[in-house]
């Protein structure tokens, strides 16, 4: 019984400890990252590869996906309108949902899993591999030359992902209302025009994204960066990166919400 | 040079170093040298401490007792600028060579010349050429490392490791899992690339025969401590039962083969006790 209870106490300390620590950690983590990225723009072409591998390749999911959003939000939306006897709104329901949610949320999502773990992976093997170990005895910081660059890689693409995913949505629903179903035109964009405001609706959207592309990056390079090395450890970070993106992606859509459009 | 008043000081010297990973104690007092110009070797068995004891010397582990000194200075008094000066003139091999696998042999060889000079490309070219050629493989600076063989990879590691003219270079298992062949190659290469630089070598390993022809000094670790020391022919030659037992790969001696445990006998019938 005594026995149990001081193991007990021991494993409670034992995991306050290690809590603690990964905190220390992981608050380290960051103020090193921040201290370095000065060098990651310093040395543009290290980001610029980066906005490449996981900005542009993330392109076609997002076009695509853009799309089809749109199309379902044209079906949907125009069913739910044409109740009310207002199918010409429907322009402004669509360009609405994008811009303030489904754009930023939605990509911030797709991101996550496309290019979120896909750096997950890279950096994780790179330290299973000791790659990052012999860069550091190289007298080379990994956080400089291999985490910050994936880091603002991914920073700098996450609104531009989130943009051209609205746009896609905007002309995914301008084809299903417009061109098959048959709501005029004019209407469908200059209600669009008038409903839309650039500050309150485009602005939010795009700080939305830009809040997002910190919180999955942040997430996907730390995951990876602390990652147990070996193969078991990186695919477990690999999961851990698009669960706790997706996780803070919607929690902070929810605060970010509750700031922006109180009405 | 000859008027470097720690010019006669060791370039490396460990003095009663101890580590330990948690609660568990690596290494339990070591004291170790290596004078400049030598190739030395840290023999061991698996899991005694010798890829510990190179942390250590490179300033990626910190003892928890003892002195660790590198060309005069005290790691632990280091900060880290200092210790990224310091570690800019030693080269590690690591076990698996640890290239950068989304980078070209060639461009793995510029990496810190690249990161640590302002060369200009074409320098850079003639260096990095340079030193492939040392290693035999100046045809193959186009390959991606996925494209060598195990023993290319070690040399293209190596050619990294010397790129910046180093005056300490570390090799953890240089000869682990290479042919015959690529480990005479790779054995020779060490000692002449550490004469042509004019460096120091630690050489961990635990292939005897190779590196006892190839090394000046040989320091055998067990336990977390030194046991034995020796030129190659004091080795040779010696008595001492741990020498031969590990020079003459005999598997019972003094070097334990089980990771220490309670006995089998006690650990077979606790679970049913
Ligand atoms: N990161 C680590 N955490 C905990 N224990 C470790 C770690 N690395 C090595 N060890 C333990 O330390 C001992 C010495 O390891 P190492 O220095 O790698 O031995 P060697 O290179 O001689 O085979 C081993 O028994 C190993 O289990
Ligand atoms: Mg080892």
């Amino acid at each position: 019984m005594m026995g149990r209870s001081v193991s007990f106490v021991r494993r409670l300390g034992a995991s306050v400890v290690d809590g603690i620590w990964r905190l220390g950690f992981a608050t380290r983590f960051m103020v090193l990252l921040l201290v370095y990225s000065g060098q990651s723009f310093r040395r543009l072409h290290l980001t610029i590869r980066e906005i490449y591998f996981s900005g542009v390749l993330s392109l076609l999911i997002i076009i695509v996906s853009g799309l089809f959003v749109g199309m379902v939000l044209g079906l949907q939306g125009y069913e739910t309108l044409q109740r009310f006897g207002s199918g010409d709104a429907l322009g402004v329901l669509v360009a609405l949902s994008l811009t303030r949610e489904l754009g930023p949320v939605v990509a911030g999502l797709l991101f996550a899993s496309r290019a979120g773990s896909a750096v997950t992976a890279e950096i994780g093997l790179m330290k299973t591999t000791e790659q990052l170990k012999a860069m550091d005895m190289m007298a080379v910081s990994p956080i400089a030359r291999v985490v910050a660059p994936r880091f603002w890689g991914g920073v700098i693409s996450m609104p531009f992902l989130a943009a051209i995913f609205s746009t896609m949505g905007v002309v995914g629903g301008w084809l299903i209302g417009v061109v098959f179903i048959g709501v005029d035109a004019g209407a469908f964009w200059s209600q669009m025009q008038a409903a839309v405001d650039f500050r309150y609706d485009v602005l939010n959207g795009v700080i939305k994204s830009v809040v997002f592309g910190v919180a999955v990056s942040l997430i996907a390079v730390f995951e990876g960066y602390d990652c147990t090395p070996t193969a078991e450890g990186v695919s477990r970070a690999i999961t851990r990166t698009v669960v706790s993106s997706a996780l803070a992606i919607l929690a902070l859509d929810f605060v970010l919400t509750s700031f922006m459009f109180r009405g | 040079m000859s008027f470097d008043p720690t010019h006669d000081e060791p370039l490396v010297c460990l003095k009663d170093v101890h580590f330990a990973y948690g609660e568990r104690s690596i290494l339990k007092g070591i004291d170790l040298s290596v004078r400049r110009g030598q190739v030395v070797a840290i023999m061991g068995g698996s899991g005694s401490g010798k890829t510990t004891l190179l942390r250590l010397i490179g300033g990626q582990l910190r003892a928890s007792q003892g002195e660790v000194r590198v060309a005069g200075s005290d790691l632990s008094r280091l900060g880290r600028n200092d210790l990224y000066a310091l570690r800019r003139r030693m080269g590690m091999l690591f076990q698996f060579g640890a290239l950068f696998t989304d980078m070209t042999v060639y461009d793995n060889v510029a990496f810190p010349l690249r990161e640590h000079t302002d060369l200009p490309p074409e320098v850079v070219r003639d260096l990095v050429l340079m030193k492939l050629d040392a290693v035999g493989l100046r045809g193959a600076g186009a390959l991606m490392p996925a494209e060598l063989s195990g023993g290319m990879a070690r040399r293209v590691a190596l050619a990294r490791a010397v790129a910046l003219d180093p005056m300490l270079i570390m090799y953890d298992e240089p000869f682990a899992g290479l042919d015959p062949i690529s480990l005479g190659v790779v054995g020779q290469l060490i000692r002449r690339l550490n004469d042509a630089l004019g460096a120091s070598s630690i050489l961990v390993t635990h292939d005897v025969h190779e590196s006892l022809e190839i090394v000046d000094y040989v320091y055998f670790v067990s336990d977390g401590r030194i046991v034995a020391a020796g030129s190659p022919d004091e080795i040779r030659a010696s008595t001492d039962p741990f020498v031969h037992q590990f020079v003459h790969a005999e598997i019972d001696g003094p070097v334990p083969f089980h990771y220490p445990a309670e006995p089998i006998a006690q650990a077979l019938l606790g679970g049913r006790g």
